[in-house]
């Protein structure tokens, strides 16, 4: 019997197959989008600071060294559960870490941080969620690193957790410092 | 009876869009415009939902910046691109052609290709003619005949 070479055909088309579907149901969580802002300029903007009413603050106070912006809000459960360990990063390392109060009560914000403790710099009243859109933000919490020029280098969307810190957050804040010493 | 039964019910059903906050256009092409725009513009929070259907708290914040640029005088395109740079392919419902929506594009055309390669070949192939010889014949009417009611 001679081989037929149209029995390729189906064979062929099950590689595609399964090509498609691993690309399709990897092991990752679909509401991860990818970021269009990485390697962007930090947007503009001029807000109040949510512990000092009468003071804006502005890209300027980002700007300088390696830092962290966390979109936080009361509403957020995952920005409780990430809160230990914002204290810890703000506790044990000199890395400035900044809040976006986002689509919060101003009020509620200030009993939140009263109650479970500050670990930023200052907060960022976004109470219109307008940063948050320049910022492609979709959800709390977030967390963006920044270059010592105020340029987004990460963004992490989700919980810091210890093992995000450490494995993800933590090296490519290194890194960024390293640049900047050299 | 039924005529009240379908007046509660209608009542009912509007509630279903009292969760939609409607803005205020001063004309009706603002409006279709709107309405246009939060119709192709994908919620970045729920996974297959557009801005006119989504009650997630960005989605809310989206339309209301979309009704404000409206107000402001921007075009449609500039409004898609605004979103674009914000959140990227996934905001848009009809992806722009780049080199990760690729495929998007021309899959379909690819896969339409294949199939017609595939009908292409399988029409052109001769259907096999069965030779048979006398004494198959015969049988072969035996049996034709035996199987008669």
């Amino acid at each position: 019997m001679t081989f037929n070479k149209s029995l390729l055909i189906p064979l062929g088309v099950f590689g595609l197959l399964v090509v498609f579907l691993a690309l399709g149901f990897r092991l990752q969580d679909p509401h991860l989008l990818p970021s269009v802002l990485i390697d962007k300029p930090f947007p503009e903007f001029e807000l109040q600071d949510l512990r000092q009413p009468d003071q804006l603050r502005t890209l300027a106070d980002l700007s300088g060294e390696v830092s962290l912006v966390n979109v936080w809000a009361t509403w957020c459960p995952n920005c409780l559960i990430e809160h230990p360990e914002l204290l810890r990063i703000s506790r044990e390392t000199d890395l400035p870490l900044y809040g976006v109060n986002y689509n919060d009560d101003n009020g509620k914000a200030l009993g939140w941080l009263a109650r479970h403790e500050n670990p930023y710099e200052f907060s960022i009243v976004d109470d219109k969620g307008t940063l948050a859109i320049d910022l492609g933000v979709y959800g709390a919490p977030e967390t963006f690193v920044l270059d010592a020029s105020g340029v987004i280098r990460f963004r992490h969307v989700g919980p810091v957790t210890p093992e995000v810190w450490r494995e993800t957050l933590l090296p490519v804040v290194e890194q960024l410092q390293g640049m900047s010493d050299g | 009876m039924v005529r009240i039964l379908w007046v509660i019910l209608l009542a009912v059903s509007f509630n279903c869009f009292a969760a939609i906050d409607a803005y205020p256009f001063p004309d009706e092409q603002l409006q279709q415009r709107y309405d246009g725009l939060i119709a192709e513009l994908r919620c970045p929070q729920c996974l297959n939902t557009n801005l006119a259907g989504s009650d997630a708290m960005i989605a809310q914040d989206l339309r209301r910046e979309v009704h404000r640029m409206l107000l402001d005088g921007h075009t449609d395109d500039e409004i898609l691109a605004f979103m674009y740079e914000r959140y990227g392919d996934f905001i848009l419902y009809r992806p722009r052609l780049g080199a990760g929506t690729l495929v998007l594009w021309l899959g379909p055309l690819l896969l339409l290709m294949f199939a017609g390669f595939v009908w292409f070949r399988l029409a052109r192939a001769k259907p096999e003619v069965l030779e048979i010889n006398t004494e198959e014949q015969a049988r072969l009417d035996d049996l034709l005949r035996d199987s008669d009611p």
